[in-house]
């Protein structure tokens, strides 16, 4: 069907009522915010509302009675925060966030800039095919693949114990020990996340021009030299982008050591929101555990700040 | 010495291919041992009397397809809803003209650096005042509008150039006309991509539903296994079967639309 035909004089009519720019202004900032509307309502509703609202729960005695009955409710001022300043349980979930963020989220950087390098390498044959397998964990469920990392992990059956059998190592205990129970969930967090990273920093190397290679070959430098002088330095915004989000995300660490070791053992793999997770939805704590989702936050966002910080400033 | 090198690389992708595809492997062929075949030493790799068993008890004593179902209604309606919500966003900061479009991008922005778990004590107080919770409405509201859906979108809809848009303008169609007609059809890539992206987030989610779902019957996927770990921590074979069933379909998802998944990644990586 062709539309039907129009006079000129119809077209010109139209042409100038568009270009009445305040009428076409007005007409698109109506329309905007109708179309932003449904968005902005629900973000405001069920994310910054509760935001706000976890700053002021967090000011409160909020508890299992009052879940029954609000008017129980106290305003209790800092004293949630002297809690968890000088509360032992929450300066080891502290700890072992530490840990797992600063050496879990390294590592799973490196290992996705090894994995990147190894796929974008120009000699590298079946180029997909690599992509997509080392992607993989990265889609599957989290629950899911705990569980059977955990199976991986028996002292006495696992298939890992028996991988390093065969070399004469262990048996380790992985789960079972407060000494190895964080490496091994830092292990299987490397695993599952590490193919995001692979593939934003594959993005990252093939945007390197070319020609930047070639001059440097030219000038006789070796793979390292142009690995160092060229990749590194042209990778780093890539690698900003990528240290920040892993961090952010390891600092949230949760389905891990609630499936695999509730955590235990002597709550050596505790996170922060697993205890925030605890204290409020297991004891109903409510208030206290808000204090605890508000020091996450101000903990990512000091990092965050910082790493942004210093890795700008290193170039 | 490049052929040394090039077998050398090739070497360890092969390496780096067994470590990201052992567990998973593994967990297949342990699903079909019969139940304490798993737990001999040395591991077997492979079930020398495969069964279906344990598949048998999870469809039919456990009835794990109430979760499956749980879990696709939950996913699919917030796939769909957040389809709809944030392109619709998306599009308008991305090209309409207003007031206030850089201040709505920045303050999204700033909000991004805020975790998800600060919500979650509140949330579910304001959910329980709607009587939402254990509802699957609690379960999918908080993934319908989200800002990196709606980043996500804008990023691709920057490159929608403006003579299409003023052209359906002087045709005298309606912004909603031109967003539904004209609008819909160009981004259709980037949407496949949130559409997968939401899916696999919604289906592979485990704290919020984990909170907000709590009567057994309303559980999803990844929530009824953690529980059913719990309960059955000696049955290997069982687990590695309920695994499976919890990770096949979103591997299949993937696999099937792996070019939009990518794109998300490639976008989303951009600075918005």
């Amino acid at each position: 069907m062709t539309p039907p035909m129009r006079t000129t004089r119809e077209i010109a009519t139209r042409y100038s009522a568009l270009h009445d720019e305040a009428q076409l202004g007005r007409a698109q900032t109506r329309a905007a915010w109708a179309f932003l509307f449904p968005a902005i309502a629900l973000i405001s509703v069920f994310f910054a509302l509760p935001v706000i609202a976890a700053f002021l729960l967090g000011f409160t005695d909020f508890d299992i009675y009052a879940l029954a009955d609000t008017e129980t409710v106290r305003l209790t001022g800092l004293r949630n925060y002297e809690t968890i300043l000088t509360s032992p349980l929450f300066w080891q979930a502290f700890r072992n966030t530490c840990l797992f963020a600063f050496v879990g989220g390294p590592l799973s950087v490196l290992v996705s800039l090894a994995a990147a390098l190894l796929v974008n390498a120009r000699a590298t044959r079946f180029k997909p095919f690599f992509r997509s397998v080392l992607f993989m964990p990265f889609v599957t469920t989290l629950v899911a693949v705990s569980i059977v990392w955990r199976y991986l992990y028996h002292p006495q059956y696992g298939l890992l114990n028996w991988v390093l059998g065969s070399v004469g190592l262990g048996p380790v205990d992985w789960l079972g020990s407060p000494t190895w129970a964080m490496p091994a969930i830092i292990l299987v967090a490397v695993w599952k996340g590490f193919g995001y990273n692979m593939l934003v920093l594959i993005a990252g190397l093939q945007s390197i021009p070319e020609d930047l290679y070639e001059a440097a070959r030219l000038d006789g430098a070796g793979a390292w030299q142009q690995f160092r002088h060229i990749t590194l330095p042209m990778l780093r915004p890539t690698m900003l982008f990528v240290g920040i989000i892993t961090m952010v995300g390891f600092f949230q660490l949760f389905a891990e050591p609630y499936v695999m070791t509730q955590g235990g053992p002597l709550r050596s793999t505790t996170s922060i929101v697993l205890l925030m997770f605890e204290e409020g939805f297991r004891w109903w704590r409510m208030g206290y555990a808000a204090a605890v989702a508000v020091a996450l936050f101000v903990i990512i966002l000091l990092v965050t700040l910082v790493q942004r910080r210093v890795q700008r400033e290193a170039v | 010495m490049k052929r040394f090198g090039s077998v050398l690389l090739h070497v360890a992708l092969v390496c780096a291919a067994i470590f990201a595809l052992a567990p998973m492997l593994w967990m297949l062929s342990a699903s079909f041992m019969p139940t304490g075949a798993a737990n001999v030493y040395p591991p077997p790799l492979i079930p020398k009397n495969p069964t279906l068993e344990h598949y048998r008890t999870l469809f039919g004593q456990l009835a794990i397809g109430r979760y499956m179902f749980n879990s696709a209604v939950i996913a699919t309606s917030a796939t769909l809803l957040s389809l709809l919500v944030n392109s619709l966003a998306g599009y308008a900061i991305a090209k309409l003209r207003f007031r206030g479009r850089d201040s709505v991008h920045k303050i999204m922005g700033a909000a991004l650096l805020i975790p998800v778990q600060v919500t979650m004590l509140p949330l579910f107080l304001l959910l329980k005042q709607f009587g939402l919770v254990n509802s699957y409405w609690g379960a999918i509201i908080p993934s319908i509008a989200t800002i990196f859906g709606i980043f996500l979108i804008r990023q691709y809809a920057l490159g929608i150039p403006d003579d299409l848009l003023d052209a359906a303008r002087m045709d005298g169609a309606s912004e909603f006309r031109i967003y539904w007609s004209v609008v819909l059809p160009v981004i259709r890539p980037i949407l496949a991509t949130l559409a997968i992206w939401t899916f696999l987030a919604s289906w592979n989610d485990f704290l919020w539903p984990l909170v907000v779902l709590t009567d057994d019957a309303r559980y999803t996927l990844p929530v009824a296994l953690a529980s059913l770990s719990g309960e059955h921590v000696q049955d290997t074979e069982l687990m590695m079967a309920g695994a499976v069933v919890t990770v096949f379909p979103v591997v299949v998802v993937f696999l099937m639309l792996q070019r939009a998944y990518v794109q998300g990644v490639m976008v989303g990586s951009v600075k918005g």
